[in-house]
């Protein structure tokens, strides 16, 4: 049995509240990070760890904390990413929403490993619970020295504080979180140059997932090579996935990452509702290459999903049982990408909807012989051709779709209305 | 404190504070009206065009009159995976007789549909005035607009 590491607090009486933080050794991260080790001792505990960005590009983070310039005399940043918006993930919230403090502590310690003294949590509009609840945390924080002027008396001061976003899935792209932080609409910036060097206010700034950042104090207590004993070869450490869709107990669920996708789903979320079959399951949040059914014994981990033609994304897993028609899960999502782009690149803008419009004329009765060439053709012009990896997310529905359930495709276009269940 | 930056913008730290501004303004007068958006230019030294590029970029400010009850139904893959997004519209649409646009004729009740709240595990999902409530169906969302019309 996995013991939780990063919602190991969740379900105490008052999680989100300092004093149970404390209780618990709380902020002993913080003492032991800012007395015991130099910024670059940290760094290098960070890369030894294997541990990568939990935001869905994976990027290994202590790699991150490296690029930022060392040179004392500039002034550094570190922005928090809780915009999740990913359809399919709710694992920051749960954070944020009950032991804000883990996030805070992760933090203090980028912010001292990087030698940032400012950092600001970006936090998704809808947030509202969260928002009060981490603006409590920080203002706890301060009260009791963990952030401010000279913590801990070690001389290190940092500031934090939390903005609120305000309804823009595209907001969680890092870029485009910087440009909303400077109050602009969340239009993404062509990198290079990356956020390391020219980021929020053309500081150079390191942008952290809260669940990043949540692993952060662990790996300071016990160790980069404990955390990397955990996981496989290329996905070190803990991970919690979002579980939603058809299934019995829907949730998060923290386990190491490589645990089988079959066990995921049908142990820790209880299996399918009404006993119906497996047809399908998203692995990362919407934007990653759907699996069939027979790859439910693929390892959650990032190479493993590779290799199946998909992503370990943001580890929002999402079910689905025989009844589903996979043209309207397309179609749904892909209404929801040409929604949330942002307009800047017209592959994206332009590509949405023109995809979006012949999935639904597809799902509607109403496809015409080519349709199927015509979305694919869409998203092989959209894909990779946009400033962010929208445009790749965008399209990944609906192409995965097509490639593993062309015969559903095929059928709305002849016959009009979904495929039956075959049995 | 940014003591010094490199932004092209002149103001970078006042528009820095727009969203919050924003969000001020919105919470006060419960949109933001042409005078709202040339009164927050106004405090934070930017222009409207500035403030009203920001505004109309982002779906949770309003740039039209809100009714007393916003009420946000997720469409999401999840949401509607499980009985929620259409279903849960077409009552709310049906029982507030809204007809066209997406505010009811007594103007007490905004519909909006939204997309996923990362909530997904409470599936489906919907806010009624920034509180989540999860585990919908349409027998509960009729209980609580019975409960809403008593006291709207």
């Amino acid at each position: 049995m996995f013991e939780p590491i990063l919602t190991q607090n969740i379900n105490r009486l008052d999680s989100e509240k300092i004093s149970a933080y404390l209780a618990n050794g709380g902020y002993e991260a913080t003492r032991q990070a800012l007395t015991k080790y130099t910024p670059d001792e940290l760094i290098e505990m960070v890369k030894r760890s294997g541990l990568r960005g939990r935001g869905g590009a994976g990027f290994p983070a202590g790699s991150k904390w490296g690029f930022m310039p060392k040179d004392a005399s500039i002034q550094k940043i570190v922005a928090i990413n809780a915009d999740e918006g990913e359809p399919g993930t709710f694992k920051d919230r749960q954070i944020i929403e009950r032991d804000p403090h883990q996030l805070i502590e992760g933090a203090i310690i980028a912010g001292y490993a990087v030698g940032a003294n400012r950092a600001f949590v970006y936090i998704r509009g809808e947030f509202t619970l969260g928002y009060k609840r981490l603006i409590k945390a920080i203002a706890d924080a301060y009260n009791l020295g963990y952030l401010g002027k000279n913590i801990l008396g070690t001389g290190f001061d940092l500031d934090m504080s939390v903005q609120r976003g305000a309804g823009a899935y595209i907001c969680g792209e890092e870029t485009a979180m910087l440009e909303s932080l400077e109050g602009k609409p969340g239009n993404p910036r062509l990198k290079p140059p990356f956020p390391a060097q020219i980021g929020l206010f053309g500081l150079p700034t390191l942008v952290q997932n809260i669940e990043t950042l949540a692993c952060i104090p662990h790996i300071v207590l016990r160790g980069a090579e404990w955390f990397a004993s955990i996981g496989t070869d290329e996905s070190k450490g803990p991970k919690i996935f979002s579980v939603s869709g058809h299934v019995n107990r829907p949730g998060n669920y923290e386990l190491p990452l490589g645990t089988m996708l079959r066990e995921i789903i049908f142990e820790h979320a209880g299996g399918l509702r009404h006993g119906r079959r497996l047809k399908a399951i998203i692995p990362g949040g919407t934007s990653t290459p759907v699996l069939t059914a027979d790859q439910v014994d693929t390892p959650m981990a990032f190479e493993t999903l590779e290799k199946a033609g998909s992503q370990l994304g943001t580890g929002g897993i999402i079910v689905m049982d025989e009844t589903t028609c996979m043209v309207e899960t397309a179609r749904r999502v892909a209404k929801f990408y040409a929604h949330e782009s942002c307009g800047r690149c017209t592959p994206c803008r332009i590509g949405s909807w023109r995809l979006f419009e012949t999935l639904e004329r597809i799902e509607q009765g109403q496809g015409l012989p080519g349709d199927i060439e015509h979305a694919l053709y869409l998203s092989q012009n959209i894909d990779s051709r946009t400033f962010c990896p929208m445009g790749a997310a965008l399209v990944n529905p609906a192409r995965s779709t097509i490639i593993k359930f062309r015969q559903e495709y095929e059928y709305h276009i002849d016959q009009k209305k979904c495929k039956p269940i075959q049995n | 404190m940014l003591p010094q930056t490199k932004s092209r913008i002149p103001n970078p730290i006042s528009r820095a504070r727009l969203l919050a501004a924003l969000y001020a303004a919105q919470e006060q007068y419960g949109w933001l009206s042409p005078e709202a958006i040339r009164g927050v230019a106004d405090r934070l030294n930017l222009t409207p065009g500035q403030v009203h590029s920001t505004a109309s970029f982002y779906t949770m400010f309003k740039l039209q009159p809100q009714g007393q009850y916003r009420i946000q139904v997720c469409e999401g893959l999840s949401c509607y995976l499980v009985g929620g997004a259409e279903p849960i519209i077409d009552y709310i649409k049906r029982r507030l007789n809204i007809i066209n646009g997406d505010t009811s004729p007594d103007g007490k009740f905004t519909l909006e549909i939204v997309q996923c709240l990362a909530a997904c595990d409470l599936a489906p999902a919907v806010i009624v005035n920034d509180e989540l409530y999860g585990n919908i169906s349409t027998d509960k969302i009729g209980d609580f607009l019975s409960e809403l019309l008593a006291k709207a």
